[in-house]
């Protein structure tokens, strides 16, 4: 038994004339007995759930989760309220919809659940789950469309579902409910006179078809961004559907592709569409995109701690005003200038932690640009000092072109180092997730250890001692987690030392490490 | 028969997090309070709302958005639940509303005859928008005026914000017409907030205040320039800028409620009543009004 946890993938439209008006127009009869024929063979799969995701669902405060055990309503189409109401009762896979959301979570999407009475399906969803299951034999799961999301939220929804299943070993039927083209006529049309809205959409859809029938659901969920360009209203942010079907089904070209049906509906681009797995393919895909595993985007933007780019001392955020000391506070801008002047443009490099150093400030983005007007302002013949990089053969390789410390003056500016080892490249205390991007527990304090250890042999190599340090830099991806146990480890360390310090969460480091220190220290 | 007129215009945005810290017997949840401002200066112009004699309210929402022109309520009342699709844990509002029909017909007629593509809705399960809800519960929590909501067309998404703006005022002087044809004396409301970059995370308690502020400046920048352009009476002025504002703050205007209600009214060029100005979970809101009436027409802030 085949252990891909999605027996078969469907893509149907949203539009609830299927349901309500299928005698109305030819296409529309030939959509409904698509959706009939569906029904019957999810009916006969070995389906536990089926999962519903609704581009006519959108949500804005991460995305949503439907585990009201049996919502119960009378809907009605804003639009297409003349066809007439839509009652429904669902039934909920509730232990899934949560199992969903945690998934969602810990690959770091904003996720939660909804469970009101009355709270307003839409009509995509009860569209197709009235025809695919109208007698609830198999528990769905709805999940929302995220407004604001694009690819890389969209891609890692859809391996949270594969984790939700394969957690709960269960094995799911997949909805994407979704136009082709979503451009409707904006005047009333007679039924009969139903047509695609331009030549242009009707190409479109077309060639999208051919990739489905093909089976090329990931050469497909690579050209979203095509398609929401030439034949998807720019309202909202992409066109997903075929990222998440493509994520929940495995990310490959290997499926058999049946197009049940295909009609215009109201203008936009209405078809039924199974895609089962198979061992058959057309070829690799060309992966034009990254894959993503973990969600690290900008969600959090209520929470100064992580991910808030514009909060007073985030990336494009002000200076910390508190964090200021009353004395001897100068302003950046000058000690930039001055430092120029004392040391050239290599300082530029090291803007964060040189500011820190002399002024005593969190240093935020604005820097960045302060730093080449600077550069720009001062005189480009100005002659670099004759220090210059320094290797230290015993420290952990770098991970880019950069060397492990560069003396400039009486100063040594050593990169930012974290815990892996030189011996054999581990991280002591553990990575903080594996190769597939699972989170795992780790030990912060011992990567702390490393951390500091690293930079002693690195100052070595420098001829300097970690009591030369005079400005420490940190970065922790997970401040709130591991600041007690850096704090303790570095107090062992440095308590005597009196380095000045600045300690700042960033979403992610280039390795799986949880913390990276930097440090500038007085050359000998 | 009387010239009807419109008596007063507002806009009141719908922010469901305002009845939510109302804490009214309509709405489920329960909270703590928070945006007293906008909720202070909302009672305030409710206040001046009681004290002018109308007919009904006619309002234009963004949350009632339909594709195939413009729509407008068809059926005598409505009584349901309004659960916010987005702030389900905020706004969960049992209503129970009367709407003037012969009003709303009369507008789908004449706008209709404006070229402008129209539908009654008259189908009896239609659940009323929580635009209309949110923004009606603030002004007349009595509820003891008809309503006609009318739908916002989104266009918008297929041509560009220009166009919008002009089916919007072309949208107004339609009503305006009908209202004028009615005889009645009619309170428009055009129910959205300013700015609408909004945060896409909640604090763990949405009333906390400490958490609540305007996105970023521009934004807050935006909504001051269009907000003293409503003080000095330059609404002409705001409405040519309408479509760099929508697009620059991503806002609500796109559903042409602004637009629409100053068409209607004229393009007024006296000062509006300005009530409060707050940030909700990041988007900026003005509460304001237009009294066309000099004598109870006052500077409020």
């Amino acid at each position: 038994m085949s252990d891909n946890p999605v027996l078969f993938g469907l893509y149907v439209p949203p539009h609830p004339h299927p349901l309500l008006a299928p005698d109305q127009n030819k296409g529309w009869g030939e959509l409904r007995a698509a959706y009939d024929e569906c029904r019957q063979r999810i009916e006969e799969s070995e389906a536990d759930v089926i999962i519903v995701y609704s581009t006519t669902w959108p949500s804005i405060v991460g995305h949503q989760f439907q585990v009201q055990p049996e919502p119960e309503w009378v809907h009605v189409d804003d639009d297409f309220h003349f066809l007439g109401s839509m009652p429904y009762k669902f039934k909920m896979d509730v232990e899934f919809g949560n199992a969903y959301r945690d998934a969602a979570e810990s690959r770091g999407l904003h996720s939660r659940t909804v469970a009101y009475h009355g709270f307003p399906i839409d009509t995509g969803s009860v569209v197709a789950l009235s025809l695919l299951n109208p007698d609830n034999r198999i528990p769905a799961c709805i999940i929302s469309s995220n407004m604001y999301a694009n690819r890389a939220e969209t891609i890692v929804l859809g391996k949270a579902a594969r984790d939700a299943l394969k957690a709960q070993g269960k094995k799911a039927v997949i909805v994407a409910v979704s136009s082709l083209s979503n451009r409707m006529f904006t005047k009333h049309v007679d039924p009969v006179d139903d047509r695609i809205h331009s030549a242009k959409d009707e190409e479109w859809n077309r060639k999208i078809l051919e990739f489905f029938e093909a089976g090329r659901l990931e050469d497909l969920s690579q050209l979203s961004r095509d398609i929401h360009g030439q034949i998807r209203v720019q309202k909202v942010v992409a066109y997903k559907p075929a990222w998440w079907m493509a994520a929940t089904m495995g990310q490959h070209n290997n499926y058999d592709g049946e197009v049940l049906a295909y009609a215009a509906l109201h203008g936009s681009g209405g078809a039924v569409i199974q895609l089962t797995p198979s061992k058959g393919s057309v070829g690799d895909k060309e992966f034009d995109e990254d894959d993503v595993d973990i969600y690290r985007g900008d969600r959090n933007v209520l929470v100064t701690a992580s991910g808030d780019m514009h909060a007073p001392g985030g990336v494009d955020g002000p200076l910390v005003e508190a964090e200021r000391p009353d004395e001897e506070w100068r302003n950046p801008v000058e000690v930039m200038d001055d430092l120029y002047d004392e040391y050239g443009s290599t300082v530029i490099s090291h803007a964060t932690g040189a500011l820190s150093a002399a002024a005593g400030v969190a240093i935020a983005g604005p820097v960045g640009g302060v730093a080449a007007s600077i550069v720009a302002k001062k005189t480009v013949g100005k002659m670099m000092s004759k220090d210059g990089a320094i290797i230290a053969e015993d420290a952990p390789s770098a991970v880019g072109a950069y060397p492990h410390a560069r003396r400039v003056g009486n100063l040594l500016f050593i990169s930012g180092v974290g815990p892996r080892s030189p011996v054999d490249n581990k991280i002591p205390g553990g990575p903080i997730e594996d190769e597939n991007g699972k989170p795992q527990v780790y030990d912060i304090e011992a990567q702390t250890e490393a951390c500091i250890e690293n930079i002693r042999i690195i100052l070595e190599a420098c001829d300097a001692k970690l009591s030369n340090v005079i400005d420490v830099t940190t970065f922790l991806v997970d401040m709130k987690r591991d600041f007690d146990g850096y704090n303790k480890v570095y107090a062992k360390h440095f308590e005597e030392i009196q380095a000045t310090r600045t300690t700042l969460a960033i979403q992610a480091l280039p390795t799986p490490i949880a913390v990276e220190m930097k440090v500038i220290a007085k050359a000998p | 028969m009387t010239k009807g007129e419109i008596v007063l215009g507002c806009l009141a945005p719908h922010p469901p997090h305002l009845v939510y810290a109302e804490n009214p017997d309509e709405n489920e949840p329960v909270s703590e309070g928070g945006w007293e401002t906008l909720r202070w200066g909302y009672a305030r112009l409710a206040r001046k709302l009681k004290t002018i004699e109308y007919d009904a309210v006619v309002i234009l929402t963004p949350h009632w958005q339909t594709y195939i022109g413009t729509h407008f309520l068809g059926c005598d009342s409505f009584k349901s639940l309004s659960v916010d699709p987005i702030f389900p844990n905020l706004f969960r509002y049992h209503y129970n509303l009367k709407v003037d029909v012969e009003l709303s017909e009369k507008m789908c007629e004449i706008a209709g005859e404006a070229g402008i593509i129209t539908k009654m809705m008259r189908n009896p399960d239609f659940r009323v928008d929580y635009g209309t809800i949110t923004s009606c519960h603030l002004l007349n929590p009595d509820w003891d005026k008809p309503i006609v909501t009318v739908s916002s067309n989104r266009n918008r998404h297929y041509y560009s914000v220009e166009v919008m703006n002009e089916q919007a005022q072309a949208l107004g002087h339609a009503c305006r017409k009908a209202i004028e044809e009615s005889g009645k004396r009619v309170v428009l409301i055009a129910s959205h907030s300013l700015s609408h970059r909004h945060f896409t995370t909640e604090a763990p308690l949405p009333e906390d205040m400490s958490r609540e502020h305007i996105y970023n400046h521009s934004q807050y920048v935006w909504d001051m320039k269009v907000i003293d352009l409503m003080r000095d009476g330059k609404m002409q002025e705001f409405i040519d800028l309408m479509p760099e504002f929508t697009e620059q703050t991503i806002a609500e205007t796109e559903g042409g409620g602004l637009t629409w209600m100053m068409a209607a009214m004229g393009m007024p060029n006296y000062p509006a009543e300005i009530y409060g100005y707050q940030s909700v979970i990041g988007t900026g809101n003005v509460v304001a009004c237009w009294d066309p009436n000099e004598v109870t027409r006052e500077l409020v802030l």
